[in-house]
């Protein structure tokens, strides 16, 4: 299914504050995205999954530790340099879709394709492709409060893989949405990471986007307590919340 | 898209709109005013100097203004100064502030200015419907028609009484007007003398016409050193010297560039303070544009723009509003100038101002952390 890793995060440790209030927030994470999977991030609350998050998509660096991104390591970046790499290789999706709430969904996607240095008629071509991949073509010129939960998610999606990114990675895409909004974001999600070039990182506490994953990663205090391919997900998951002495539906 | 996201942040809240525009709209009519009266007060102070058809003028020494330069300068000077190589002529004329007795009772200071129109250094100008030979008459004097009512006179035929002599109004000008608040009132140099009880020929300015090709400083030299007790000064000087008495030595023009600084600071303030808060209130969409790859110079100028598009919407509202208050000046003793070159420098500094305002903004966009997306 995979073509090869484009993201690598090796030995990542990540302390956040200072002094007497300083946290280890990532204790050693070692991780690899490879293009064409759809990759979930399981954990509970404060295990570490935003922050994990925030360096695989360059907003933060590492107190130790190296990530690779399409070749690229983030050692020694600048915030700037870091811009430069999302820019490039990143796309986010938000739990609350973070549109802009002032422009339509064709240009809320022609903004992220402008912050990339694309102009005119090739990002409109671009932008009204992304959206009609993602099933908005007539949708093309409201606003999100116009739109449905589902569909503002689907927006953030479009805008994403506007940009052609190596990465997309996903923040609790489904967790303001309803059941069947959510399992639409994540089919889409899934069909995105059909692309040989990409790899797709989603971070859910929602049981039912398990069926839609390739590989099912889970993070506890700060380290990587499982990760499975999908077809073993479902018992290592099982067991992993065994340990947390939780009931599971899978 | 920066233009299109700077100005659907700026219409998206119009409260905040309006509130940005009426601060820089006041800030605007604000500095156009005080520089309008500016350059009005400016022109009036320097008007007659302007008008003089003279390259150098020779006054007696330590005259600070056209309006105060004495009654001192003898036909022997006069003389010395025409046997000046590189002279062409030496026109004499006689200014002094007069008393003017209104003919209905009531008296009011004027400035009286003598000169010989035919001699070619110093006429009234802007005299509706005739000339300033009109001055030849017995009698005669010209006056602006915007002082006829300081003067308590209808206009032409009135006579009054200037100092120890009975005048009769000949003509009417218009547009000269006085920043002294003394109207100007024009006749011969000789009927002036007459007016003023000065025997002789004495005469306040000497205009110098030079010949054509003549080096002017080396005349001006030259007649330094035949003039003793007197000065020579350059149109420019003589300019800068009327200016510096009736501007910057009583105050005025500190008062009125003070004015226009504090209608800036005003602007900036108001216009920093919305621009701060629309910003904030937009910081999760920064933040949202940081995490999409935006490099700050990209998001500095979303803001700059934004202040931008406030500054040219004010501006051009503020002109509006400015030029309504030009035209009513127009009429009034202290008339506001508005010139092109005054409108592209409020233009420029609105711009200028909008750039400074939007500093606080862009110190608060570049601490945004973009990590602060996930925490939403």
């Amino acid at each position: 299914m995979s073509t090869g890793s484009v993201l690598e995060a090796a030995n990542i440790v990540k302390e956040l504050g200072q002094g007497a209030a300083m946290v280890r927030a990532l204790k050693g994470v070692s991780l690899s995205l490879n293009a064409g999977e759809l990759t979930l991030l399981n954990g509970p609350s404060g295990s570490g999954k935003t922050t994990l998050l925030s360096i695989l998509g360059c907003i933060l660096t590492p107190t130790d530790g190296e990530v690779t991104i399409a070749g690229e390591s983030l050692k020694g970046l600048g915030p700037e340099d870091l811009a430069s790499l999302r820019r490039r290789h990143v796309g986010f999706i938000f739990q609350s879709y973070n549109l802009f709430p002032t422009l339509t969904a064709m240009e809320n996607v022609l903004l992220a394709l402008d912050v990339r240095g694309m102009k005119s008629q090739e990002a409109r071509v671009k932008a009204d492709m992304a959206l009609r991949e993602v099933g908005l073509g007539h949708r093309l010129n409201n606003y999100p409060r116009t739109m449905s939960g589902g569909e503002q998610q689907r927006v953030a999606v479009a805008r994403a893989l506007s940009g052609a990114p190596s990465v997309i990675l996903a923040d609790e895409p489904t967790a303001a949405l309803d059941s069947e909004n959510g399992q639409a974001v994540m089919a889409l999600l899934a069909q995105i990471a059909k692309d040989k070039s990409r790899a797709v990182l989603a971070v859910t506490h929602d049981p039912r986007t398990h069926p839609y994953a390739d590989r099912i990663v889970a993070i506890e205090d700060g380290r990587i307590v499982g990760d499975k391919r999908c077809n073993e997900a479902r018992v290592n998951i099982t067991k992993y919340d065994k340990t947390r002495k939780r009931k599971v539906h899978v | 898209m920066i233009l299109t996201l700077a100005m659907r942040n700026l219409i998206h809240d119009r409260i905040r709109l309006i509130v940005t525009l009426v601060g820089i709209l006041f800030s605007i009519v604000l500095v156009a005013v005080q520089l309008g009266v500016y350059l009005g007060a400016k022109k009036m102070i320097v008007d007659m100097i302007d008008n003089a058809r003279g390259e150098l003028w020779i006054t007696t020494f330590g005259a600070k203004s056209f309006e105060e330069g004495g009654l001192i300068l003898t036909p022997r000077e006069r003389h010395a100064a025409l046997a000046t190589p590189g002279v062409n002529a030496v026109i004499p004329l006689v200014v002094s502030f007069a008393e003017w007795r209104k003919p209905g009772g009531g008296s009011t200071n004027s400035v009286l200015v003598g000169t010989n129109p035919e001699d070619g250094g110093l006429a009234p100008w802007g005299i509706s419907g005739a000339d300033a030979a009109l001055m030849a008459a017995p009698d005669a004097v010209l006056v602006d028609k915007s002082y006829l009512r300081d003067l308590g006179i209808d206009g032409i035929g009135d006579t009054a009484q200037v100092e120890q002599g009975r005048v009769r109004v000949r003509g009417l000008t218009e547009g000269i007007r006085s920043f002294t608040m003394a109207p100007y009132i024009f006749t011969t140099a000789n009927r002036a003398r007459a007016l003023l009880g000065m025997p002789g020929e004495n005469s306040t300015f000497f205009l110098v016409q030079l010949q054509p090709g003549a080096d002017i400083e080396g005349v001006r030299r030259d007649l330094k050193s035949r003039l003793t007790g007197t000065e020579v000064l350059t149109k420019p000087e003589f300019r800068d010297r009327s200016l510096d008495q009736w501007l910057y030595s009583t105050g005025a023009g500190v008062a009125l560039i003070g004015g226009a600084i504090l209608g800036l600071i005003v602007g900036v303030v108001i216009v920093a303070q919305t621009l701060y808060s629309s910003t904030k209130d937009h910081l999760n969409e920064f933040a949202t544009l940081r995490a999409l790859g935006s490099s700050s110079s990209y998001i500095i100028k979303v803001i700059l723009v934004q202040a931008a598009m406030s500054g040219v919407i004010g501006y051009v509202l503020g002109m509006a509003i400015a030029m309504v208050v030009v035209a009513f000046s127009g009429h009034t003793a202290l008339p506001i100038i508005m010139t092109p070159g005054l409108a592209v420098f409020l233009f420029a500094i609105t711009l200028g101002m909008c750039a400074v305002s939007a500093v606080s903004a862009i110190v608060k966009v570049t601490k945004i952390d973009p990590a602060m997306v996930f925490s939403r």
